[in-house]
């Protein structure tokens, strides 16, 4: 599904991504882990198509198509998914509005109909129940006023919806409590599916006793240092990220 | 054009009548002497920096006569609100149209009316209050406007009355008017304890037209009182408008302003609010959407003289093309004024690189125990939520317009009446093309 090859991307003259080698197929679930300023993050918002980093080399490439020549909303509709680190408030326009505009442009991409706001509320009551809501959250403004567990929710909430093909989740049980971790995962495990992928953009091995992932790869300097199964999640929690810094001789 | 006007107003001068006392005469005279003094401020006036008269003052403007016959319930139905029943005044080209206006029942000594038959009326209220708030030293347009008043609206409500409904003072310029000025001038008085809002759209049905607006409003908010206030100002984009809103409040009152300016190719309003005794609440709300050439200027001034008193300011603009926008505003704090809490807030989104906001936040203060604080900004949409957005599918140009929109809707979501709430969500989203 997703091929990364040699990737480097840069924010501003500071290379962040050095070369990220990564091969995601259909129904797995991939881990990347690493320490604070390994990468991670960039990686998730440069498969998005974040405007604030430069890809310099490499490839990816997203169900046969060049995914870095696609603008963000033709990415979005081609079913790659990120839930943002940090998600953006928009007050003055709801959260049932930006999320069925959303719902209808990757409709439209589809070549199917756009359906209204009736048939819309219709499809959010099963949607809802995934991340435990009740319909009022949909009359607030986009994530404003939200508490951090709150955007979070809704970032899954949004990805119940668009049901992308990849997601990209970043770093989203940062700061998290137990209940609302448990209510991530649950979303994300009910995406799981044969034809759907995710990639787990986080810092620590918590997540991961919910969310079971096939592979679990380790980012330290803006390279992949270490790649395994679910047991190196294990690993980190226990020994920390210093080992595998020293191995690579640490980043610059 | 100074000297031309002060002939105009010498050849309309009369003797005291009926609808001009005496009292009212000499606050005209005076007002005129003051203008013929003074003469229409240039760029060298502090006030007027930025916003150039030229336009209005390079133009001889006539004054309208009679109302046209082809003005219709029809042709004014889009600016109502969807709420015709409303108790609405209604001047076409400066004269009041009872033919048009709706006043239904009001309750016992409540006063809706056109000021011309307020005139003629209870001479004792108008005394009271009209010219008294909105000091003509201030500025040569209101020394203009108390020179040639003649129309406006009055409403009063008498101590301890709620008025459930709405009041619009309408004021609409038809085809017919071009190359016209009008001086509306409109008194609003709610007394102590009472409760009322008060709606002021200045309309047209000639879009590309050019006429002058110079319109005065004077509000007196009694010990107690509620006043909601909105001033819709939707002019042809050709024309010029001036206004002074002028507020003068009692202890525990509560005032909320907001002002709508999207039309005129010159559009000023001044908005000075002076707080007069304690615990007064003052909240002032503004938007402005401007685009081809306009220059839209909001100064506003609040005089905290008293202890106690909160303010609250925010305004926002849009501006496309080549249009430029002025936000002044000066808070005044008392030695007096103890626990003052004032915030003011400017922000400007700039849609083309041609377009231009000068923006100043002026705060004097003389009391040392008080929370003010200012902020303004002028800048494009956020480069990460214009991202969020599209990461969900939303094509480049749709997340602009929505995030315009939601960048408006953070103001108009203050505007307490819904049905004007919603009309101007509508104008937004007509402005921006649809979300």
């Amino acid at each position: 599904m997703l091929e990364i090859r040699n990737l480097h991307a840069s924010a501003g003259d500071k290379e962040i991504l050095k070369g990220i080698t990564l091969t995601v197929n259909a129904g797995e679930v991939h881990a990347v882990m690493g320490p604070n300023g390994s990468g991670k993050s960039t990686l998730a918002q440069v498969l998005a198509g974040h405007p604030a980093y430069t890809v310099t080399g490499g490839s990816v490439t997203y169900m046969g198509q060049d995914l870095l020549d696609l603008e963000p909303e033709k990415r979005a509709q081609a079913g790659v998914f990120l839930a943002f680190q940090y998600p953006v408030e928009i007050p003055g326009v709801t959260n049932a509005y930006f999320l069925r505009a959303a719902y209808n442009e990757l409709r439209k991409a589809r070549g199917e109909e756009e359906i209204d706001s009736m048939d819309f509320i219709d499809l959010l009551e099963s949607k809802l129940k995934v991340v435990d809501w009740g319909p009022e959250i949909m009359s607030r403004a986009v994530n404003f006023g939200f508490s951090g567990g709150e955007k979070k929710r809704n970032e899954i909430l949004q990805m119940a919806v668009l049901e992308p093909r990849l997601a990209i989740l970043d770093e989203t049980d940062s700061g998290l409590d137990i209940d609302a971790l448990r209510i991530v995962a649950k979303g994300v495990n009910q995406l799981r599916r044969p034809d759907k992928a995710t990639i787990l953009v986080t810092h620590y091995q918590r997540l991961l006793n919910y969310i079971i992932p096939d592979y679990v790869h380790v980012l330290v300097g803006g390279r992949i240092v270490k790649s395994g199964g679910k047991e190196l999640a294990h690993e980190l929690e226990a020994r920390g990220y210093e080992w595998l810094e020293d191995t690579v001789g640490a980043a610059p | 054009m100074t000297e031309a006007l002060v002939q105009e107003f010498e050849a309309l001068a009369g003797t005291a009548t009926a609808e001009s006392p005496e009292w009212l005469e000499s606050a005209r005279r005076s007002a005129m002497e003051r203008f013929a003094r003074t003469g229409f401020p240039t760029g060298r006036d502090e006030d007027w920096r930025f916003t150039p008269v030229t336009p209005i003052t390079q133009t001889k403007w006539r004054l309208p006569n009679g109302v046209p016959a082809t003005v219709t319930g029809r042709h004014l139905a889009p600016f109502m609100f969807g709420h015709a029943e409303w108790t609405t005044l209604v001047f076409v080209n400066g004269a009041v149209s009872e033919a048009l206006s709706t006043i239904g029942p009001l309750p016992r000594g409540v006063l809706v009316g056109s000021l011309a038959e307020a005139l003629r009326g209870d001479g004792a209220l108008l005394e009271k209050h009209l010219t008294r708030h909105a000091p003509v030293e201030g500025s040569a347009f209101t020394a203009l406007n108390t020179a040639f008043l003649r129309e406006g609206g009055v409403v009063y409500v008498p101590a301890g009355v709620e008025l459930s409904c709405p009041v619009h003072l309408v004021f609409l310029t038809t085809p017919e008017a071009v190359g016209t000025v009008t001086h509306p001038r409109n008194l609003i008085v709610v007394e102590r304890g009472s409760r009322a809002s008060v709606i002021e759209s200045y309309v047209t049905l000639a879009p590309g037209s050019t006429y002058w607006t110079n319109a005065v409003t004077e509000v007196s908010a009694g010990a107690g009182s509620w006043l909601e206030h909105a001033r819709i100002q939707r002019e042809s984009e050709q024309a010029h408008h001036v206004g002074l809103t002028h507020v003068d409040q009692q202890r525990d009152s509560h005032y909320r302003s907001f002002s709508l300016a999207m039309g005129g190719a010159l559009a000023r309003h001044n908005l000075h609010v002076r707080l007069n005794g304690e615990n007064i609440e003052t909240l002032m709300y503004g938007l402005y959407l401007t685009r081809g050439e306009q220059v839209v200027d909001n100064h506003t001034a609040i005089y905290h003289d008293q202890p106690h008193c909160r303010s609250w300011e925010v305004y926002k603009g849009v501006l496309d093309d080549r249009s430029r926008a002025v936000f002044n505003g000066k808070v005044f704090v008392k030695p007096e004024a103890q626990k003052t809490d004032a915030k003011q807030t400017n922000r400007n989104l700039l849609r083309s690189d041609q377009a231009r906001v000068d923006t100043k936040p002026q705060l004097e203060i003389f009391a040392d125990d008080v929370k003010c604080t200012h902020g303004a900004t002028v800048g494009r949409l956020d480069d990460v939520a214009r991202f969020y957005a599209r990461s969900r599918g939303l094509p480049a140009d749709a997340a602009e317009r929505l995030l315009t929109y939601a960048f408006a809707a953070e103001v108009i979501e203050e505007m307490a009446l819904e049905p004007v709430r919603l009309e101007l969500e509508r104008l937004v989203l007509e402005r921006l093309g649809g979300i």
